[in-house]
């Protein structure tokens, strides 16, 4: 039996906080209290009630919109082979098992997904997953605090908003300073400043990510890599989009110590929010400080290959409130997805799927831009997402509702978090992005154009 | 075993041996013997200022974490670098070649804390940890 807490421990606490027994410190007030039962509807047959939900999923006509958000989530195709073998009995656990060296075929496959992460990323070593990027980032900013004995954090304005809104949260408890670098004129991060910012020795890590928020390739340059390594600043690559590595240089080859990000993208479907599988990875050097579960390949005492976790003596159920980080959790199911993801699709198909989101964003990008008043907002090359300007005197939010009206998801408002580009919209193609669709936005966006001249003209 | 003479002792199990205005530290014998196997060595960095009985690194055994606690302050002058490749020197030899880092000593009533070899064996006999 697990019991977490005896009787006088439970009225030690009680004692201290003045509550007289556990039913009153629980005890919902009469004020706020449902008095009587619950207005739920009475029990109907299974097939009724199955007719009835089919009924409600058919009021979600969005799922029946053609699609051009990103932001962070991906739309990619799966092979059926993915599920198949995810969705097996053996792979459903509710939980990490707490024995976890009986569960020899799940740790194979978390020491495959790691083996991957450190293929796509350049860096020697990876962990068995986070929850998802935003606080793959997060932890990786502790593991450059913890190198460093540094206690701020400058990050790029081109990181992905809610990555830097996971980051803050983080950076309040732990009592880190969080700073920002501009992004430049062409979208991508304007490192002009960065030495000067750096000298003074008081930033632990400096963040990037690339492909950035706006869509665009953003691996810093030679001499940021310099003027970090100069002044001992950990170099942190955050990539929101696993599937960029598929054509795009390793985080490793542009400088970043430590690769934080999203491996959704892989296998994993987007729905509502979630799940998502974050990873990190790092150069040997920082191997003790990387947080979370490490699935490691040794021998058993009879000579044969055998996974296990390893490292585990930094992690909170041993080293309490010493630990590297809180966090004990992987995604282990999504991390196994992405895992077959990759071994279904292989090096090669992982590139052709790479290259085709290239393609179908560039084809995108060229058949927006030749419609009257549409413009790149920004110049820098990009992956699989672009920044697109509307016709002046247009919101995006404007766009967007009238691409609704068409069934048309046109993107992300950037001016959500940008208030200075309310005229651009985050425009996302991926493999699943069909001519088909983007003659369709072509159409609609034409329109909404029209409109807006002939209203202009009227003015 | 009886504790090394010449040697100062903190109630957290590590040794001080004073040479001159420097000062070499380690952890004893029966400290590593109780972490066992260790794996890894985290050491202060060179040049910081470290307090007495203050938490400076960690001893990593196949077991457990363990905190470094300095038995005496100062500036850290050197750390030994080959516990960095060879940890388990630190189970072959905690009094000799498994010492850990040299402090410059600043104030000698600090030692007055420590025990010594005759307090520390006491100590030790009493399984006290």
């Amino acid at each position: 039996m697990y019991s977490p807490h005896t009787d006088s421990d439970i009225e030690a606490m009680l004692a201290t906080i003045g509550a007289p027994s556990l039913e009153e410190l629980v005890r919902v007030p009469d004020a706020v209290a449902i008095a009587g039962p619950l207005d739920i509807p009475p029990a109907v047959p299974e097939m009724e009630l199955f007719a009835k939900i089919a009924r409600y999923a058919e009021r979600n006509e969005a799922v029946n919109y053609t699609s051009f958000l990103g932001a962070g989530a991906y739309r990619h195709y799966c092979p059926p082979v993915v599920m198949s073998l995810a969705m097996r009995g053996e792979f459903l656990t509710a939980y990490t098992p707490y024995q976890a060296e009986v569960s020899q075929g799940y740790l194979q496959a978390i020491y495959e997904w790691q083996t991957y992460v450190c293929l796509l990323t350049g860096l020697d070593i990876a962990n068995a997953s986070v929850y998802d990027g935003a606080t793959a980032l997060a932890e990786g900013a502790i593991m450059a605090v913890n190198a460093t004995g540094r206690r701020a954090i400058l990050v790029s304005q081109a990181v992905h908003p809610n990555y830097r809104a996971v980051l803050r949260t983080y950076a309040r408890g732990l009592e880190l300073d969080v700073e920002e670098l501009p992004v430049g004129p062409d979208g991508a991060t304007d490192f002009s400043n960065l030495d000067v910012r750096l000298a003074d020795e008081r930033f632990a890590a400096v963040v990037v990510q690339s492909p950035n928020f706006f869509g665009s390739v953003d691996a810093p340059g030679e001499a940021v890599r310099a003027s970090a390594a100069a002044t001992g600043t950990v170099l942190i690559g955050v990539v929101a989009e696993a599937m960029s590595l598929g054509v795009l240089a390793t985080p490793a080859s542009w400088g970043a110590e430590i690769a934080v990000g999203e491996g959704q993208s892989f296998g994993n479907p987007v729905a509502y929010g979630g799940p998502y599988v974050g990873f990190i990875a790092a150069t040997k050097a920082h191997m003790r400080r990387i947080p979370g579960r490490l699935v490691g390949r040794s021998v058993d005492n009879r000579g044969n290959e055998a996974f296990t976790l390893t490292l585990q003596a930094r992690e909170q159920h041993i080293r309490r409130e010493k630990a590297t980080s809180n966090i004990c959790t992987n995604q282990a199911h999504c991390a196994l997805v992405a895992t077959i993801y990759l071994a279904a699709v292989g090096a090669t198909g992982l590139r052709r799927a790479a290259v085709l989101n290239l393609e179908r964003t560039n084809e995108l990008a060229e058949r927006v831009v030749a419609i009257d008043g549409f413009a790149r907002a920004f110049a820098a090359p990009v992956f699989n997402e672009v920044a697109i300007r509307v016709p002046a005197g247009l919101k995006a939010a404007n766009v967007l509702a009238e691409l609704q009206r068409h069934a048309i998801l046109g993107g992300v408002d950037l001016g959500r978090w940008y208030p200075e580009l309310a005229d651009c919209i985050l425009m996302n193609a991926t493999e699943m992005t069909t001519h088909a669709d983007i003659d369709r936005l072509c159409v609609a966006l034409r329109g909404v154009a029209g409109v807006a001249r002939s209203e202009a003209a009227h003015v | 075993m009886p504790q090394p003479d010449g040697l100062l002792y903190s109630k957290e199990h590590e040794w001080l041996k004073v040479e001159g205005d420097v000062g070499i530290v380690g952890i004893t014998d029966y400290a590593q013997n109780s972490l066992g196997d260790i794996v890894y060595v985290e050491l202060p960095q060179v040049g910081k200022t470290i307090k007495q009985f203050g938490s400076i690194g960690v001893v990593e055994s196949v077991k457990a974490v363990s905190d470094l606690y300095t038995p005496v302050g100062g500036e850290v002058l050197e750390v030994n670098k080959a516990l960095e490749s060879d940890p388990a020197l630190v189970n072959r030899d905690a009094f000799g070649e498994g010492w850990l880092y040299k402090v410059k000593l600043v104030d000698a009533a600090e030692r007055e804390a420590l025990l010594d070899p005759g307090a520390y064996d006491a100590l030790v006999a009493e399984g006290t940890h």
